[in-house]
């Protein structure tokens, strides 16, 4: 006998969201979704949560299982089963609850289209089919599985503190056409996720690689879209620059120059970024957190020194 | 009121395809009681058909010929070769559209074999076809959002018809429960099929019935509802989907005793013999005791393409294996049985996707059918794999295209609101007030049942009576059912309650239509007439309501090129 602890929710009912606890034997190999269907044809029919498919392509059923967003369906309950005997269920994060397991998908949708979701392609149509080879397919082939479940950005890290960011799934997308050998705005698509809310607002957690259902894993396609803004030298933006600042003095130090990764993040030229950076260096002043002035090599910086020629060479 | 020129209700393929042929012109609505992109579409897996030719030289009459032998001559002649004839640009567009599709070496649309196709004619993306083309056309949908208004998470209640002319629906917005009056020109049900009536199905839980139900309580027939498509490899007991793209790369099935039993039963396709075919044999090894472990499990084997092969064309099914039973089909079969997939009847429509009445093609002015819950027929008996991808767009464009033709040329009609509206809110204080003991569950449950063990891969007199027998009986204590929830916001078991109501419905009419028909062909089996009965049975059945009853009547099949044959492979 399995412990079923899961959050509920009836606006029409009571404002605040409570917890209830349902038993049930889990029956040999049923999913959480079987389990959460017995409970709510057998035990309480007001227990409310999408659902369609059952083999982990709708993306209706995400939801959270013990903390982390996971698709009911695709899932053994045996395997959920935490804590002795008990599953907590509870709705999707970054996102409003409408009913107990269901959340408004509104914001994560609007999100999606701000990206331009669709082909905007180079040349005319053809008489045929646009010819594109094995090797281009494979570059849009993992991010062209997202099903849009929300999993990544219900337990998105950044989407937590800022509701601007574009969030893993859609970002994840936009790589889709960026790198789709058919599509002629790859320069104004990276120009346009290189702003505030995009890209360069991942903090490379990567717990959206966890909680991807599928193969689509958003961390990596972002990564992706940020290797395409830099080859476009899309650079004149924070994020950009950090991660130029960054790798320079990693190549010829082998190690973070804390001083200058600051101001060349914001630019040298940025009189009102370079202020704004102000009270941080003198709070770390007055605390004696200042690194160096003169920034030291580590031993065996010529090694490192190496790994990047025979990186440049790939 | 709401008010568009024209309303989509389903949001897979077909309906999408429509909307985007009229939203140049028309005020669209599209509406859908999941969002668009979890639409049931996206779980068709092996590929989508069209004699490209791109891996070996294929052509239209190759296309045609395969579509009607594999429909058992049910099909009408003349809609399959529109249908075929249509093809290759319909991928190409879908391409154009950004879909995306695996590739041969040298960049063309990769294609592999599929059952019952004489050339490799499936045009695929992984095994995740159907996925790729519902959000190629999500995107062009998007893209298109000023003159397309989505409605997701709205339900279709019942169609309003004045007469002969259909003036729009009646729906609810599941998130708030409010029922609207959606007043259109036109009206284009693409509302999928009604696999959650049997037990073993590989469809979503959304698969119910609803448009064909809603058409049939407005007074159209339903055509060849007898013929419903059992899939051979379905997971064992769950029923959800191991693509036949998996057979089309080399798999094999075993029986019990390791033994490659295709070779009984249709020795020059072995595996890749239509699924008809191929259901009925497994169904028969595991009748004859000749199951895996003496259960109703057929082995599907992989294990000899290799890790690499799999990876690259079949990625979805390991997961599936993995995830949903702990098979890794690299090491170890998988263990499947027959599971109900595809409805071949539906909605009766002519070539363009206009609602038609009879045998005399009478139309339902304004009203249209495209996909799935349609019925050409241009299947027949049973549908090749990859045709209802095809079927969904093709015939979604054709509805789209003779929606638009027919909204341009008349204006809206009056619509009495209040009647209509009184109508769908009556049926859900009637739900809500009628305070019974029986369970929806068990109701659900015993139906389900009842239509697999009785109405599935073999039927006979006997048994599709107990099945009519037990439905009657269902909708009686549906009537006397238990609800739990009463509120307004995303009151998910009320529609589940509406839904079975439905099914129950949909239910009888294919036991009635599979009683009727006394002969054997494609998905429909009668171990009692195991022939095909040309002379009196190569005729469409049109199952009527009649004062609460059910009344079937029969039109012909359009024969153009080939002349009914003996079907072997």
């Amino acid at each position: 006998m399995a412990t079923f602890r899961i959050k509920r929710y009836n606006p029409e009912k009571q404002p605040e969201p409570y917890y209830e606890e349902f038993q049930l034997d889990i029956p040999q190999g049923a999913t959480l979704l079987d389990c959460m269907n017995q409970i709510k044809w057998t035990l309480d029919g007001s227990f409310t949560y999408r659902m369609s498919c059952r083999s982990a392509i709708c993306g209706s059923c995400a939801v959270k299982a013990n903390g982390h967003a996971l698709l009911a369906c695709q899932r053994q309950a045996s395997h959920l089963v935490k804590n002795g005997d008990t599953i907590v269920l509870e709705p999707l994060g970054n996102m409003k609850p409408i009913k107990d397991l269901v959340v408004d998908f509104k914001p994560f949708w609007d999100k999606i289209d701000k990206i331009k979701p669709y082909l905007q392609p180079k040349t005319r149509a053809p008489e045929k089919e646009r010819l594109q080879s094995p090797e281009q397919f494979k570059r849009i082939d993992d991010s062209s599985t997202c099903i849009m479940c929300g999993s990544c950005y219900s337990d998105c890290n950044v989407l937590e503190v800022n509701d601007k960011f574009l969030g893993p799934a859609a970002l994840a997308k936009a790589q889709r056409f960026v790198e789709d050998s058919r599509d002629g705005k790859t320069h104004e698509r990276v120009k346009e996720l290189s702003k505030p809310g995009g890209i360069w607002d991942c903090t490379h957690c990567a717990e959206c690689v966890e909680r991807c259902p599928k193969p689509a894993r958003p961390f990596d396609r972002i990564k992706e879209v940020m290797t395409v803004a830099l080859e476009e030298r899309v650079t004149n933006n924070t994020g950009a620059r950090h991660a130029i600042s960054f790798t320079k003095s990693i190549k010829s130090s082998g190690r973070v120059n804390e001083n200058t990764l600051p101001v060349e993040s914001v630019g040298y030229f940025n009189v009102k970024g370079l202020f704004d950076l102000l009270p941080v260096g003198l709070r770390m002043l007055f605390k004696g957190k200042i690194p160096p002035i003169l920034h030291k090599s580590i031993d065996d910086v010529d090694d490192v020194k190496r790994i990047f020629m025979e990186a440049d060479k790939e | 009121m709401i008010k568009h020129d024209v309303v989509i209700v389903g949001s897979g393929l077909a309906g999408m395809r429509a909307a985007l042929e009229m939203c140049k012109d028309l005020d669209v609505a599209i509406l859908s009681k999941v969002y668009p992109s979890r639409s049931h579409s996206g779980a068709a897996q092996g590929g989508i058909a069209a004699a490209l030719g791109n891996s070996e030289p294929d052509s239209w009459e190759e296309h045609l010929y395969d579509t009607v032998k594999g429909g058992d001559f049910l099909n009408d002649q003349d809609a399959v070769e529109e249908y075929v004839k249509a093809a290759p640009d319909v991928i190409y567009e879908l391409e154009h559209f950004g879909c995306v599709f695996s590739r041969t070496p040298d960049g063309k649309i990769a294609q592999r074999s599929f059952g019952g196709h004489s050339k490799p004619r499936a045009c695929f993306s992984a095994d995740r076809t159907g996925h790729t083309i519902l959000h190629a056309l999500h995107e062009q949908l998007l893209k298109h959002s000023k003159s397309i208004k989505i409605y997701s998470e709205w339900y279709m209640h019942s169609l309003i018809l004045d007469g002969d002319r259909c003036n729009g629906v009646v729906v609810s917005d599941i998130r708030t429960g409010a029922v609207e009056v959606m007043q259109a020109r036109a009206v284009i049900f693409a509302t999928g099929g009604y696999g959650r009536v049997f037990n073993i199905t590989s469809n979503a839980f959304a698969g119910t019935a609803d448009g064909v139900m809603a058409a049939f309580r407005a007074g159209i027939p339903l055509e060849d509802a007898e013929f419903v498509q059992y899939h051979p490899s379905g997971l064992y007991r769950q029923g959800i989907l191991f693509s036949e793209a998996a057979r089309g790369e080399g798999a094999y099935l075993l029986n019990g005793e390791g033994e490659r039993f295709m070779e009984q039963y249709a020795p020059s396709r072995m595996e890749l013999a239509p699924r008809d075919i191929v259901a009925r044999a497994a169904q028969s090894e595991m009748d004859a005791g000749r199951g895996v472990d003496g259960k109703d499990i057929i082995h599907l084997d992989l294990r000899h393409l290799g890790e690499a092969r799999i990876m690259e064309r079949l990625p979805q099914i390991r997961q599936l294996g993995i995830d949903f039973i702990g098979v890794d089909c690299v090491k170890d079969p998988l263990p499947i049985q027959p599971t109900a997939h595809y409805s071949m009847g539906g909605i009766p429509t002519d070539k363009t996707g206009h609602v038609i009445t009879d045998e005399q093609g009478t139309l339902v002015n304004g009203f249209f059918a495209a996909g799935e819950c349609a019925c050409v027929s241009v299947h027949g008996a049973n549908r090749l794999g990859t045709n209802s991808l095809l079927d969904a767009v093709v015939f979604g464009e054709r509805a789209g295209r003779s929606a638009l033709t027919y909204a341009n040329a008349v204006g809206h009609a009056k619509v009495n609101e209040s009647h209509e509206k009184t109508k769908v809110l009556e049926q859900f204080e009637n739900i809500f007030q009628q305070n019974g003991s029986e369970s929806y569950n068990d109701i659900r449950d015993e139906m389900k049942t009842v239509m697999t063990e009785n109405c599935g891969v073999f039927r006979d007199e006997d048994r599709l009576k107990v099945c009519i027998d037990t439905i009657q009986k269902l909708r009686e204590r549906y009537k006397r059912g238990k609800v739990t929830d009463k509120g307004k916001v995303f009151n998910s078991e009320i529609y589940e309650i509406i839904e079975l109501g439905n099914m129950l419905g949909m239910a009888e009419i294919i036991a009635t239509a599979a009683l009727a028909r006394q002969e054997s062909r494609g998905g429909h089996f009668r171990t009692d007439y195991p022939k095909r009965d040309d002379e009196n049975f190569l005729k469409h059945s049109l199952t009527y309501p009649k004062d609460g009853e059910l009344e079937i009547k029969y039109k012909p099949v359009v024969i153009t090129k080939h002349q009914p044959a003996e079907r072997t492979y």
